[in-house]
């Protein structure tokens, strides 16, 4: 009997649901997967590009990581094409933010405004809600590092470790068992890569299917997201022991 | 007619304003207070056209309430500077405001500061500024006497010099004025500097 009430995304069923916005959850549930971790000394997100094609020509070196600001980047789990309208806002918001106050924008305001455009999709009529849920990373001088996870119903929450995307529950449980407070930037990449290299479907990690992006304060005191290259991710799974390098070669 | 200056000292910031509400030749008041406390650790003196004036400060203080409201942390000194400039800029090419602006405050990374900003919107960061008829002997005194990490008593010393000079030097001298400071503790009023008291007015 949903049918009735699913059709439309904003209107409550009897049981008090609302069916588009869970199923834009569903979506993004097989999505691939991001994994955010907070730690002393910077925010870890990592990726995992579902790579489609041997051919497929990629324009950017990332798929799933977006820098908004100088001081805020984030990942991105479900519809590509909706979450480039978020990014694009979010986007906007930070520089209008900069423009009105002359200084960047702290990292909660922005996600409370980009959340506040996804809960509109739940509410005003005739519109489908984004099917996007996001990973925010970000440092800004009241609360310093910070890591958010926003969904398709406006939802956000501050969190020390988070996973969207595909398998999220399964990864969130490895996180909530092996996260201790005070990680490092370097113990909380080696956490994100294994989570990921047991909630992933491939067998073994590699490269190409990864993305790691990470966010820090360098010595000047600047703000600094750096994107991690191929390279320099392949020794890094080498040397945390999460791919099987001799499968690779042979 | 009207006299606005302040100063930065070790720690503190210091804002001074006349106190006469005047039109034309007539002196209304002699106790207006031209210098309003925008939030905990914020002050705004502000001269110009009184109308203006006073919406023009509320317009920002409660922007800067509404800012704090909806975000749990204050605007700092600097943001509250250039938030001023911009909407005094949008309505430089609507409808002006004819004020000219002192923001005086103290935020706990940078200690305090002083941002002169008038009614073209001009921004300036700066340590001793002042606007108005008495600024031709306020800003002589301070560059003659101004120095860095002043103590407050150095500083209300420097501005009774303003004063007395304003006082007279001046033709059209207000005999009145208020002098509030911002510090780690907060913006509040320092004194009055009264040379006329307003007779009490009898109840209707």
């Amino acid at each position: 009997m949903s049918r009735r009430y699913d059709s439309r995304t904003t209107i409550f069923s009897p049981e008090g649901r609302l069916y588009q916005v869970e199923y834009a959850m569903e979506a993004i549930g097989n999505a691939g997967s991001a994994i955010g971790i907070l730690s002393k000394d910077g925010v870890v997100l990592v990726g995992e590009k579902k790579v489609t094609s041997k051919l497929l020509q990629t324009s950017t070196s990332t798929e799933k990581m977006y820098k908004i600001d100088d001081h805020v980047a984030c990942a991105v789990a479900g519809i590509m094409s909706d979450a480039n309208i978020l990014i694009n806002t979010a986007r906007v918001q930070a520089q209008r933010y900069t423009y009105a106050y002359q200084e960047p924008m702290p990292v909660e305001q922005l996600v409370q405004s980009l959340c506040d455009t996804k809960q509109g999709y739940t509410q005003f009529g005739g519109l489908r809600p984004f099917g996007v849920s996001f990973l925010f990373a970000g440092w800004d001088k009241n609360y310093g590092f910070q890591l958010y996870m926003s969904d398709p119903s406006g939802n956000y929450g501050g969190w020390k470790a988070a996973a969207i995307g595909a398998n999220n529950q399964a990864a969130q449980s490895i996180l909530k068992q092996d996260y201790k407070d005070d990680i490092s930037r370097e113990e909380a990449v080696q956490l994100a890569l294994k989570v990921l290299s047991k909630t992933m479907d491939s067998t073994s990690l590699t490269s190409d299917k990864l993305e790691l992006a990470e966010v820090f304060l360098m010595p000047s005191g600047k703000v600094k997201y750096q994107v991690c290259s191929p390279e320099a991710l392949s020794k890094l799974l080498v040397k945390h022991g999460v791919t099987q390098p001799a499968a690779e070669t042979s | 007619m009207e006299c606005v200056f302040g100063l930065v000292g070790d720690g503190f910031a210091i804002l001074v304003a006349d106190t006469s509400a005047v039109h034309s030749i007539l002196v209304h008041k002699s106790n207006e207070d031209k210098i309003m406390v925008l939030d905990s650790h914020k002050l705004i003196a502000a001269s110009g056209e009184p109308g203006d004036r006073v919406q023009f400060t509320e317009f920002i203080q409660k922007n800067v309430s509404l800012y704090q409201f909806r975000n749990g942390i204050p605007l700092t000194t600097a943001a509250a500077a250039n938030f001023t400039r911009g909407e005094l800029a949008t309505a430089l090419r609507k409808s002006p405001y004819m004020v000219n602006i002192l923001l005086a405050g103290y935020d706990k990374e940078t200690g305090p500061s002083l941002y002169y900003i008038d009614y073209i919107a001009t921004l300036h960061k700066v340590d001793k500024a002042a606007f108005g008829y008495g600024s031709y002997f306020s800003l002589s005194m301070m560059d003659r006497h101004f120095h860095s990490g002043m103590s407050v008593e150095e500083a209300v010393d420097l501005v009774d010099k303003c004063i007395l000079e304003i006082r007279s030097r001046l033709v059209v001298a207000p005999p009145n004025f208020v002098i509030k400071i911002v510090d780690k503790d907060g913006a509040r009023e320092y004194a009055w500097r009264e040379s006329v008291k307003d007779t009490p007015v009898s109840s209707a």
